[in-house]
């Protein structure tokens, strides 16, 4: 049972789809289209961490930057805090802006490395012309210690810092304006194993301070069942099952996701797991499979999965699956073809 | 049940001399792999993993040197080897795979043509049964339609097809190590468990012995017999691979272990007990212990004297001045 229940809904995803044109051709005209995002519905409640897992080139990053309006909705609805912010230009987004950031994967990449740190922190603030100069300097500094960077690195460029520091600017930058949603994407995933943990501590601890809501996008899936209310299981740019974490890994129903919770690996020589080995690989995004996009690698296919595809239903509880032989209340009628 | 050694690292030094100063990236380290054995070689990023299989293949480029120490592999030295000499080894004694395929497979020869190559060269053979042998291969590692799949280019091939590509050439010659660095690490999940499921059932078939090299604890579990953990050029703890987790002795491996989330944890959402800090610049290594200005156990000799590499209990070596003692904490 979610303690969610009775929560609000800060954002709430219908229908979304972002497709990319593949050009080609004397007149580069689109010739195909990446289905990156195709249809998926989902909701986040406030204060919670709601994660997207699956493999890479399913649609992660895309779905995270589509509902920030990073890249435009090729169709669907994004409703943030009730309102639908699907149509909005850029210039109505840009006070939104203050309440929706994003955390990037490469904490090189994403830091101007020609700005000193204290100016890449204090820059949002300057967009959105909040306080004046000497309190917005003030709030950098107030940032950086919340954030474990000592002030007196204030002055310093990123490529003096460690991957890890870096990450710790990229999160200042996020949380200065005190926003109340943040797409974390793989936040941990370029550090070591001693700092990750450093982070992901600091995520935590800056979710409860700040009473932020995260969606967390990863695909270390111990990481995700440690810090995630809530999880999204993508194959293909759709949704295949959300639930609970407990729920999704106590009692994982879609078979993509059983698949892909066994094939995690344990650290403890002991443990000896039962692995779900799939077979092949994960078909192209430009022409996907019809019906269910998981049937070329499900063992349990039948001919019913090329014909249709399943919609994402909730057999009770809040726990949704897409497949046909998944029914309400968590009865499973598959088998092996 | 004492098994034949088949490579012995003794003392190692791979040094890199650059302009801000030399690097000690392999710095003294010993471990010996046994016919058939898989030893994981564990540690951060920069602690000279790579370096230390580099170092193996005798691939270390200038500014680095291997400036001391053995490498014996079937009771001969390989720094004593001419390049020609290493040459037939390489490939054929042992192989070697990596994190990204590309970089051992030609972007402009057909996967078929690259791996009937390597066998051309290091077996007597004819084209034509080098080509049986290649189909077969790319067969044996799980590439679907190989007769169709021989010719291919790299490029054509998705990130997991190429990680077998690239394992079939190595595996072609029947080598008796097969380095394995990082070789998995770019792939998902799913893809992942295919390629170490391959790896464990060719490394029992044909009876290989692997380095497997990589910074996941979680996989060093699921596939090696021994584990040499590594920081900062140094071996830090090396033991069976059971002794390393349930009995860690090195305070760094035992903050590592405790450090990363638990599939079995109960305490989720809380903080994960991290070590402090962060890995020393190899160019200012501290005085004394390189962990200690991480470790919560250091005491003053610590920051005076580096520790020896150290028998605390039979086969479970340890370079540490105040061993963890995980059995007597739970008792
Ligand atoms: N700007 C773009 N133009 C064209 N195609 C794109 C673009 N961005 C993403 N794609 C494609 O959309 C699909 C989904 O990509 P996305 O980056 O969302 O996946 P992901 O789940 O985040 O993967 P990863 O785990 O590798 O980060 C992929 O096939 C990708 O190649
Ligand atoms: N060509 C080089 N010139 C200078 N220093 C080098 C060179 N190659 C490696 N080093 C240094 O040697 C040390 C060990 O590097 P190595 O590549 O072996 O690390 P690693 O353990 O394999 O790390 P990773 O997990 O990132 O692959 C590092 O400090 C690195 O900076
Ligand atoms: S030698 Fe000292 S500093 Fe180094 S790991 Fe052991 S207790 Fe810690
Ligand atoms: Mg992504
Ligand atoms: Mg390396």
């Amino acid at each position: 049972m979610s303690e969610f229940k009775d929560k609000k809904i800060i954002l709430e995803v219908k229908n979304l789809k972002k497709y990319f044109p593949v050009l080609g051709g004397v007149f580069s005209r689109p010739v195909a289209w990446v289905k990156a995002v195709d249809d998926v519905s989902f909701h986040i409640y406030e204060g919670e961490t709601f994660s997207l897992v699956g493999e890479s080139g399913s649609g992660k990053t895309t779905t995270g930057k589509t509902i920030l309006k990073l890249h435009e909705p090729t169709s669907g609805h994004i409703l943030f805090e009730g309102k639908d912010i699907s149509n909005y230009s850029p210039s109505e987004m840009r006070p939104l802006r203050r309440d929706m950031q994003i955390i990037f994967q490469d904490p090189y990449g994403s830091l101007n490395p020609r700005l000193p740190v204290g100016e890449i922190i204090r820059e949002p603030l300057a967009v959105h012309k909040i306080g004046t100069k000497k309190e917005q300097e003030e709030r950098v500094v107030e940032i950086m210690k919340l954030v474990g960077l000592r002030p007196e690195y204030l002055h310093r460029y990123p490529h003096e810092f460690s991957g890890g520091q870096r990450q710790r600017i990229g999160i200042a930058r996020a949380v200065v304006l005190n926003p109340k949603f943040i797409v974390a994407d793989e936040p941990v995933s370029a550090l070591d194993a001693s700092i990750q943990a450093q982070v992901l501590n600091l995520l935590l601890e800056l979710q409860q301070k700040l009473a932020l809501t995260y969606l967390f996008i990863a695909h270390n899936l111990a990481v995700v069942r440690h810090v995630s209310d809530r999880i999204g299981v993508m194959y293909l740019g759709k949704l295949m099952e959300v639930a609970d974490t407990k729920e999704l890994f106590d009692n994982p129903l879609h078979p993509y996701t059983q698949a892909l919770l066994s094939a995690i690996p344990i650290p403890d020589p002991d443990v000896k797991k039962e692995r779900i080995i799939l077979q092949g690989d994960i078909p192209s995004p430009i022409n996907p499979p019809s019906g269910c996009p998981f049937r070329t690698r499900c063992m349990y296919a039948k001919d019913i999965c090329a014909e249709k595809t399943p919609p994402l239903v909730d057999i009770g509880g809040g726990h949704y699956v897409a497949c046909h032989f998944v029914k309400k209340g968590g009865k499973v009628e598959y088998s092996k073809s | 049940m004492e098994k034949e050694v088949l490579l012995e690292v003794k003392d190692l030094r791979t040094y890199f001399y650059t302009e801000d100063g030399v690097v000690r990236a392999v710095d003294g380290v010993s471990f010996t792999i046994h016919k058939g054995e898989v030893l994981g070689l564990v540690g951060e990023s920069g602690c000279g993993k790579s370096v230390t299989s580099l170092s193996i293949m005798r691939l270390v480029d200038a500014p680095g040197k291997i400036v001391g120490g053995q490498i014996i592999f079937k009771g001969e030295d390989l720094l004593k080897k001419s390049e020609e000499e290493m040459r037939k080894i390489r490939g054929s004694e042992i192989a070697m795979i990596f994190q990204e395929p590309m970089t051992a497979l030609n972007p402009v020869y057909t996967i078929g043509d690259q791996i009937m190559e390597a066998i051309l060269t290091h077996q007597d053979v004819n084209e034509e049964e080098a080509k049986k042998q290649t189909i077969k291969l790319l067969d044996l590692v799980g590439i679907p339609d190989p007769k169709k799949r021989f010719n291919e280019y790299p490029h054509e091939m998705s990130g997991g097809m190429r990680q077998r590509a690239m394992i079939a050439m190595a595996i072609s010659c029947n080598p008796d190590l097969l380095i394995s660095d990082e070789a998995t690490t770019a792939l998902d999940v799913t893809i992942q468990a295919q390629i170490l499921e391959l790896m464990k059932d060719l490394q029992r078939k044909i009876g290989m012995a692997i380095l497997f090299i990589t910074h996941d604890l979680a996989l060093v579990a699921e596939m090696t017999d021994s584990v040499a953990v590594t920081y900062t050029g140094k071996i830090v703890e090396y033991s069976d691979v059971r002794s390393i987790f349930k009995n860690p002795h090195h305070p760094y491996t035992y903050g590592l272990l405790e450090s990363i989330p638990s599939l079995l944890s109960e305490k989720t959402k809380e903080p994960l007990p991290a070590i402090e800090g962060m890995v020393p610049s190899p160019y200012r290594m501290p005085k004394g212990c390189h962990f200690n200005p991480r470790c919560p156990f250091a005491t003053d000799i610590c920051r005076k004297e580096m520790p020896e590499l150290k028998e605390v209990e039979p086969n479970h070596l340890v370079r540490c001045f105040h061993p963890v003692n995980v059995k007597e904490e739970v008792s």
